[in-house]
């Protein structure tokens, strides 16, 4: 197994290096913001990757550096999504006052996104804790029949507009928020793969049995994972509430939680970059083929309409051949910066 | 009191077909232990089989004896050679490989024939839901005050008990059988022994899709629409039945599967129909949560 390189660059006091990815992402995030933000479709498109990459990050922890097998990821995302909606819902007269309209609005936002997760974060507790003691294959068929479960709740909830879902979401998320927290997704993974939490998770990984001869207390580190993991995609459901102008149980099935799956074994169990890339090439790919063919076939829909369709098996075929020829998937548990050819800099491996 | 005994019937009938489709879960999961996630698209592809067969037919062949059985004939042959080749170019080469890996696989072969299914190219049906051709005229075999026992509901419970007979026989009294139990038991020792193992996994595999294939037939019988997301979740059903019963317990997927349609039936008799997907999953939880071994499963100690 790879030896984890130590996060954050070198030759920084502690104290510093802690921060440092903040120091420099915040400005980056708000200075795109400024540039690209009255964009609406650069916006949108970066909002949908956006929501991906954390889908796929978070799922990765689970499926990745735990070895587990989630397959109901799109279950915790729906928590996400309803709960930070309607708490949106309910607070849209509300201002806090004291601040400008958008900086309540933000914050309001946050707020949101924090319940959602939380809620979220509750599920992937109550699920996780009998079902993590089981098997992978028993974990992955209840996450499957929790996703189910909750989405036959919501159908069936008068508060939560049953089959017709949440309108009239106020459409606060922005780029800024977004990708801040992707960024702070893909921060809390890798932090993860280097801290001793994340040893323990790639011991469970490789040998579960072994492990938990070593001392590790397996059910409490998977169970933990489980609920970080579901954080993160609550918040990515509330994220994706607040962009798109309506949320119904259709967007929450178990297409969404296999697509996440596929970007996950894509982009090499373990790897959160490898989950980046394969998040990023598999959203933006099928929105390409659908502007190209709209283009092409002169604002004739058929064609675009026949991209869609031919998704779902595409997924599923590419799974079959990735695991007969390339079971490890793009990077294997790798991160981007170990593949690169040698003529580019790479991150030196080892400690120092 | 009618209700209930109406009820009781309906459940005993849906949960005979989940019993046929789950006994081929239970089958596979036993010989490889892997939980194949792609039976319940094999019984979709095998009623569309049926489907074909029985437009050839014509309306009124269809309906005979000979048709029936031509019916059921050509989709459990049709499914067990795509098991065949499921097992032969998915399975086999991975059989050595992390449990994971198959299992992906598994969730892969499902996704492309549930989702395969839906586009409409050449033959693929496409996704709008067809009208099964009626091979059994629906007529009440038995009406009791106002509880109502339908011809088909007797034809497939003749069927399902016929072809759970004749897998206990084919199990528990011929070669082929103790083969099976065999290479279930450890699959490396059966091979010293002179047992072949590849050709027992691929024979248990055909046999489980020919059942699953006739469940699927029965259940477009009794449901009378088909569309290709019909596999998904009578298999995941089934798979539940499975479970429940303990997987891999031949006599606990029975079991488990009429204890699921008996309780499916239930619920959804008592309240709404719409809650009908999350009975399964919800009776699921709960039995892991007090019973991980299914309910006539032993519990194994993990070797090292």
């Amino acid at each position: 197994m790879e030896s984890a390189a130590i996060p954050g660059p070198r030759g920084l006091p502690y104290g510093v290096r802690g921060i440092f990815p903040l120091v420099v992402a915040v400005p980056v995030l708000a200075a795109l913001e400024a540039v690209l933000g009255h964009w609406p479709f650069f916006v949108y498109i970066s909002s949908l990757v956006g929501v991906s990459i954390i889908m796929a990050v978070s799922l990765n922890i689970v499926n990745g550096m735990t070895g587990q097998f989630s397959i109901g990821h799109a279950g915790f995302m729906a928590v996400g999504a309803y709960a930070s909606g309607k708490f949106s819902l309910e607070t849209k007269e509300l201002a806090i006052s004291g601040l400008s309209v958008g900086m309540s609005d933000q914050l309001l936002l946050v707020v949101s996104l924090l319940l959602g997760g939380a809620l979220a974060a509750l599920f992937g507790f109550l699920v996780g804790l009998p079902s993590l003691r089981l098997r992978g294959d028993y974990l992955a068929i209840v996450t499957l029949g929790f996703g189910e479960i909750i989405r036959v709740v919501v159908q069936n909830t008068e508060a939560l507009g049953r089959a017709l879902g949440l309108s009239g979401i106020p459409q606060t998320s922005s780029f800024f928020m977004i990708w801040f927290w992707v960024f702070l997704t893909v921060l809390v993974a890798r932090r993860i793969a280097g801290s001793s939490h994340g040893r323990s998770l790639w011991a469970i990984r490789e040998d579960e049995v072994a492990a938990e001869a070593m001392g590790v207390n397996t059910t409490g580190y998977k169970v933990r994972a489980f609920v970080i993991s579901s954080f993160f995609a609550g918040v990515a459901g509330g994220l994706f509430a607040h962009f798109v102008p309506i949320i119904n149980p259709g967007s929450f099935t178990f297409v969404r939680s296999m697509e996440v799956v596929v970007m996950v074994v894509l982009g090499g169990l373990g790897s959160t970059t490898g989950a980046i890339v394969a998040a990023i090439f598999l959203t933006l790919l099928p929105e390409a083929l659908r502007t190209t063919f709209t283009a092409v076939g002169g604002g004739d829909a058929s064609l675009a309409q026949k991209v869609d369709q031919i998704r779902m098996p595409v997924y599923g075929v590419l799974l079959v051949i990735l695991m007969l020829a390339r079971p490890q998937g793009l990077f294997g548990t790798k991160e981007i910066w170990d593949v690169l050819p040698r003529w580019l800099p790479r991150k030196r491996k080892g400690m120092q | 009191m009618s209700d209930f005994l109406q009820h009781l019937i309906n459940g005993l009938a849906a949960g005979t077909i989940y019993a046929l489709v789950a006994l081929g879960y239970t089958m596979v999961y036993g010989v490889l232990k892997l939980i194949n996630f792609a039976h319940g698209d094999v019984m979709m592809v095998g009623v569309y089989f049926g489907y074909a067969t029985a437009m050839k037919l014509g309306h009124d062949s269809q309906a005979t004896f000979f048709g029936v059985v031509l019916v059921f004939l050509a989709s459990m042959l049709g499914c067990a050679l795509m098991g065949f080749l499921i097992e032969r170019f998915a399975y086999r080469p991975l059989r050595e490989k992390p449990r994971l890996t198959a299992l992906i696989t598994a969730i892969g072969i499902s996704f492309a024939l549930s989702y395969g299914f839906q586009l409409d190219l050449g033959p693929l049906p496409g996704a709008s839901p067809r009208a099964f051709p009626e091979i059994i005229r629906p007529s009440e075999w038995l009406v009791v005050g106002d509880v109502v026992i339908w011809n088909w509901q007797v034809i497939s419970l003749g069927i399902a008990v016929g072809l759970m007979v004749v897998l206990q026989y084919l199990v528990y009294r011929t070669r082929f059988g103790r083969a099976m139990r065999a290479v279930s038991f450890d699959h490396r020792t059966a091979a010293l022994m002179g047992i072949p193992v590849d050709r027992v996994i691929a024979g248990t595999f055909m046999l489980g899709s020919a059942l699953a294939a006739g469940a699927g037939l029965l259940y477009a019988i009794k449901d009378t629409a088909i569309q290709p997301l019909m596999g998904l979740y009578v298999g995941l059903k089934a798979f539940v039945a499975a479970v429940i019963g303990g997987i891999g317990h031949v006599p606990g997927a029975v079991l488990g599967a009429l204890l699921l349609g008996l309780v499916e039936e239930f619920v959804v008799g008592y309240t709404a129909s719409t809650w009908r997907d999350a009975v399964a999953f919800g009776f699921l939880i709960i039995v892991l949560l007090f019973r991980p071994e299914g309910l006539f499963g032993r519990v194994q100690a993990e070797k090292v």
